[in-house]
């Protein structure tokens, strides 16, 4: 059955209905305001009951309150249908293949200004037609694997990803970009890093920070960035590809085992951590900032491992944290547990027991830092070599999201735990790296002079 | 023998062919002939601590060179569901500009810069709008839905500017009718323009997000003082609020002016109501003349769909004529190009406002839409004639031009030709279809130029990061209880106190009549006499000084409470007043003394009056009958002013002296 109130519920349903007004009609709302005049338009999930949607001839939405009105007239009808034309994406036979998978979010997007509706464009010719500029950079085709807003995303999304990447390869394809939400990019980044090994070709992951209905969208550029990579990058290992700064100037390319979304809001929210990015990438050109890295290979072999052990859990510390937390996990049947501890590496000793006993039933515990930069030492205090003792094992520079993964990983695939300190504790693509480089930490301090000097004399 | 083309005789006799005159001769008859319509848009800052969307501090502007960082961004257009960009967003890009905002970052945050969503809207602002809303007699929304409003200048970061309808359907009385209003809306304000030169435009973010209102009105005006009437009433109405900002920028109007067979022409950020009349007036018959210009040319061109330019690349060193302009283009190595326009002979030089011809619109949109920096061409019914005869016979042989041709030269960077030479041809085009859709920007002459094409109605869509706002019943009537007495109620008072016509404007605009209703109920006082303390002398004295003055009413107040309290002639205010506007905290008996006053009963006063007409007749000058009451007048009115009115002062001299 057709919704014909599409999202009306409550008291503006009884209404709409008393009145005989169908969503999509040219209505006459008399009221205790004055006379409203437009089209009823749908009503947003999770807004009240008490007021209906116009749209006015001027472009405007408003809203009317339900008991406010006294009569209201159907004098016209126009049903809405987005029909969004097709537009031959242009091959040739000098630009490279790309495989664009899709798992939800918009990279592109039309709108429908009759109704103010955002359409999410995907198809390679609705790609093309939001952004021509695409056809100049590869032959582009694509997929939607599924439509999940990333926090939603989980294991199941990673293996089916994986796989997908997997077919692409052996098929031939010369990069591929996966549009992804920003949220968790850096989740499902590290985790490809994981499940794809050895890939021939760049794997480029994106998204936008900036909703890409509007015109000052990183979307467009990100696309470009990334399609431009996966194209004619040298630079064969998982990456995010997001704003460098937060002006229109270049794009980023981060290792997927390094990077982390830094600021809620920001375009310029993705930052290697610990590291140097791996390239930066403009319209024109694509530069290392590295010499380390697997490079571009004509073969079709790559590994996929998708594996992945859901019980797995990250405890972020807290002063005065009870050992009930550790107890339920283990409890609960928890088999992997990564501690993000303060300072080096650190908890308190109320949990010490809580430890010691998840450690005898079995459980891998693994500690990361905070801080995020840095390393783990636990030899330097007491409470890190007590916690050493008693059975915790130090993740080095591993970021804490990324720790939570590669152990979920390494637990999907054996149950032996020194299988899976092995696993965990060999480096595969920089998720733990030897040296710390003096520029793998810079937190510049707004307000100082010479701090603010420089910002001021380049675009940020 | 044949005559040559004399381009100055051509702008004259195409000026009396479209019936141009001066506004003053112009009765309203002509304007119905022509079917003149007008509305108005006129945008208002609201009186508010912080911005709308935002908690940064609102009303503070910084030097444009003062900035804490810089950043850089382009705009891209959406295509609608049926595949089209919108024409502006369309020629915006085509215009590939690179946008650099400059920030400070005491008053822009990462809201500003299209970094962070935005908060909730200023409820201070909301109400203010709900005032005006209510003072023009608009229906009030029952929920506001924040709507985004497309533009590609980038004059707004994020691409669109947040805006919401408060109410619809109101009105306005003007002196012989009623303008209806469509809407009035809140909004945030848009960056200021630091400078736009080729592909770079620099804003400052300084009044970006402030907040706005905007008031909408129908086309109801039929003369060009009708605009500037209900765009003065709408002021008043704003600044009987106490709660708008005032000062140079607060407000701005956008007219929109069309003529029967023309359309709608938007003539944007008018920072003065006087000049309202003049640009209006000038639009009226420059849309004529481009009708004019549409059928002319449909006589003689027989197929106007298939008509197109033809050009000619061209090396600089063709031309013998020292003109600059190409000799720096030259050294710039940019290209140069002859173009010829089959048929537009005596189209160039056609009178479309005064001291205006058609060739400026080419040279306009040639700067605003390919960047190409004036002086940007050259043509061959130039006015000023800056190229020799010669050399336009000569490019006329290079391009095999007809007799009824006209032709135009051009020049610029090379990747900026392209769209030159197509932006020839699209309004070429248009030429032929009558008036095009624009957006125009004025100057203080009354002239316009072109600034973009119009935008549609269709580029607005609802903003999906700000949940929908109630507008309950109880907040309404809580506004409705403080609004202030409606402005035409006022005028009418001002009309029975007769006060002089000449007084309400400035009154009105300063929104002094609270002030004045109150001295004049609480004193008894004359409000002839209040008006014209407030509305001249306070006037007088503010053009006279470096600074407005910078006390309130309410210090006005208390001068007449203290004159009443010591039962001082009401006189002594105006005498009062240039010392109190000097030092507005001295002491109001401080002030006396500063201007020498003294106290005397009257009779102490009148018992001057016999020796002064001994003295009188004495040297008595002149044999008017009444030179002796000027000069005892005279001597006397320091000693009465604030002890005796000089009314009644006179009334004595009078009967002691003709006596």
């Amino acid at each position: 059955m057709i919704d014909m109130f599409k999202g009306y519920k409550g008291r503006a349903l009884e209404t709409l209905k008393r009145f005989n007004i169908r969503v999509w009609s040219e209505a006459l709302v008399k009221t205790s305001r004055g006379e409203f005049k437009g089209i009823v338009l749908p009503r947003a999930e999770n807004d009240d009951d008490r007021h209906i949607v116009l749209k006015l001839n001027t472009g405007y939405n408003i809203g009317i309150a339900v008991e406010t009105i006294e009569e209201m007239k159907e004098f016209g009808y126009k049903e809405a249908h987005y029909k969004i034309p097709e537009k031959q994406f242009p091959f040739s036979k000098e630009k490279r293949n790309v495989k664009l998978l899709g798992t939800g979010g918009t990279i592109a997007s039309r709108l429908d200004y009759r109704t103010g509706a955002v359409i999410p464009a995907f198809s390679p010719g609705e790609l093309y037609g939001a952004v021509p500029e695409l056809a100049d950079i590869c032959n582009l085709t694509t997929e939607k694997l599924f439509a999940v807003f990333s926090e939603n995303m989980g294991p199941e999304n990673y293996k089916i990803l994986a796989q997908a990447i997997g077919e692409e390869i052996r098929k031939g394809i010369d990069g591929i970009v996966i549009g992804h939400g920003t949220d968790t990019m850096h989740h499902t980044a590290a985790a490809l890093s994981f499940m794809v090994q050895n890939s021939p070709v760049p794997i480029v992951m994106v998204g936008s920070q900036r909703s890409s209905d509007r015109p000052s969208s990183d979307a467009a550029l990100n696309l470009m960035h990334a399609t431009k990579t996966a194209a004619e990058a040298d630079i064969a290992e998982v990456m995010v590809c997001m704003f460098g700064p937060t002006s229109d100037e270049y794009g980023l390319l981060h290792r997927g085992t390094r990077v982390r979304k830094m600021h809620s809001s920001y375009r310029s929210t993705f930052r290697t951590i610990g590291d140097i990015p791996l390239a930066t990438v403009d319209r024109k050109k694509i530069t290392p900032l590295q010499t380390d890295y697997n490079h571009r290979r004509k073969d079709r072999n790559v590994s996929i491992l998708p594996y992945f052990e859901e019980k797995v859990s990250i405890v972020y510390y807290y002063p005065n944290m009870q050992p009930d937390i550790i107890d339920a996990l283990v409890d609960n049947g928890y088999k992997g547990i990564i501690i993000a501890g303060t300072g080096l590496g650190h908890v308190n000793k109320p949990i010490y027991p809580a430890i010691e006993r998840a450690f005898k039933k079995g459980v891998a515990i693994y500690m990361t830092v905070q801080t995020l930069w840095g390393y783990v030492h636990m030899f330097v205090y007491d409470t890190g070599r007590d916690l050493m003792a008693k059975g915790v094992i130090p993740a080095a520079n591993m970021l804490p999201e990324v720790a939570y993964i590669k152990l979920g990983w390494a637990l999907g695939q054996t149950n032996d735990l020194e299988k899976v300190k092995e696993l965990m504790l060999t480096p595969i693509c920089n998720d733990i790296t030897e040296r710390e480089p003096y520029n793998g930490y810079i937190i510049l301090q707004g307000g100082l002079p010479e701090v603010d000097d420089f910002i001021r004399k380049f675009h940020k | 023998m044949k005559e040559t083309f004399d381009p100055r005789k051509n702008y004259e006799k195409t000026r009396k062919l479209v019936g141009y005159q001066e506004r003053a001769a112009t009765l309203p008859r002509t304007y119905a002939r022509l079917g003149f319509k007008c509305g108005l848009e006129v945008h208002q800052q609201l009186l508010t601590e912080k911005k709308l969307f935002c908690h940064c501090p609102a009303g503070r502007y910084h030097p444009h060179d003062d900035r804490d960082a810089e950043i850089v961004r382009h705009m891209r257009p959406t295509l609608s569901e049926l595949g089209e960009y919108d024409g502006t967003a369309l020629m915006e890009f085509k215009t590939r500009k690179n946008i650099i905002y400059r920030i400070k970052n005491e008053t822009t945050c990462t809201y500003e810069i299209d970094d962070t969503p935005p908060f909730k809207i200023n409820l201070q602002a909301l109400d203010i709008a709900m005032e005006i809303a209510l003072l023009l007699k608009t229906n009030i929304v029952g929920e506001l839905h924040i709507t985004r409003k497309q533009y590609l200048d980038g004059s707004i970061p994020t691409g669109f500017q947040r805006t919401g309808i408060v109410g619809i359907e109101g009105e306005i009385p003007l002196k012989n009718k009623k303008v209806r209003i469509i809407q009035l809306s809140i909004e945030e304000d848009s960056c200021r323009e630091v400078s736009d030169i080729g592909h770079w435009r620099i804003y400052s973010t300084d009044r970006l997000g402030m907040p706005l209102i905007e008031t909408v009105t129908y086309p109801d005006m039929k003369t060009p003082d009708e605009a500037a009437e209900a765009a003065q009433y709408i002021r008043f109405l704003c600044r009987s609020t106490g709660k708008v900002r005032t000062g140079i920028g607060a407000a701005r109007e956008d007219v929109n002016v069309s003529i029967s067979g023309g359309t709608r022409v938007e003539i944007k950020g008018v920072a003065h109501i006087i000049w309202i009349p003049e640009l209006v007036h000038n639009e009226a018959f420059r849309q004529k003349a481009l009708l004019e210009i549409a059928k002319n040319l449909n006589r003689r061109i027989a197929d106007p769909k298939g008509w197109d330019i033809a050009f000619k690349e061209l090396e600089f060193g063709y031309l013998e004529s020292p003109y600059a302009p190409l000799k720096s283009a030259e050294e710039n190595q940019h290209r140069f190009y002859a173009v010829n326009l089959p048929d537009f002979k005596g189209i160039l030089s056609f009178f479309t406002q005064p001291g205006k011809i058609f060739a400026h619109d080419l040279s306009d949109r040639l700067k605003v839409i390919a960047g190409l920096e004036r002086p940007n061409m050259l043509q061959s019914e130039d006015l000023d004639q800056t190229l020799a005869e010669e050399e336009w016979r000569f490019i006329r042989k290079i391009l095999k031009a007809g007799e009824n041709d006209a032709q135009i030269l051009l020049w610029g960077p090379a990747e900026d030709m392209a769209t030159a030479l197509d932006t020839v041809r699209e309004r070429c085009r248009l030429a032929m279809t009558g008036v095009p859709n624009e957006t125009r920007k004025s100057f203080p002459d009354g002239t316009t130029i072109f600034e973009r094409v119009l935008p549609g109605p269709d580029r607005m869509y609802p903003d999906t990061d700000s949940a929908p706002i109630p507008v309950e019943d109880e907040a309404i009537a809580a506004v409705r209880l403080r609004l202030p007495e409606e402005v035409r109620h006022r005028l009418q008072k001002m009309a029975e106190w007769s006060i002089p016509e000449s007084a309400h404007r400035y009154i009105l605009k300063r929104n002094l009549f609270p002030l004045l209703e109150r001295i004049q109920a609480d004193f008894d006082q004359d409000p002839r006499f209040v008006a014209r303390i407030l509305a001249q002398d306070m006037k007088h004295l503010e053009g006279k000084s470096s600074a407005p003055f910078s006390f309130s009413g309410d210090r006005i107040h208390q001068l007449f409470a203290f004159v009443h309290l010591q039962k001082l002639d009401r006189e002594i205010v105006r005498a009062m007043l240039p010392v109190i506007y000097e030092h507005p905290n001295m002491e109001f008996s401080s002030v006396l003394i500063t201007i020498q006053f003294s106290r005397f009963t009257p009779e102490a006063i009148y018992s001057h009056i016999p020796s002064l007409k001994e003295k009188f007749r004495e040297i008595n000058t002149s044999k008017k009958p009444d030179a002796i009451v000027h000069w005892i007048m005279g001597h006397l009115r320091k000693l009465a002013l604030g002890n005796l009115s000089l009314s009644e002062l006179r009334e004595k001299i009078e009967k002691e002296a003709i006596s």
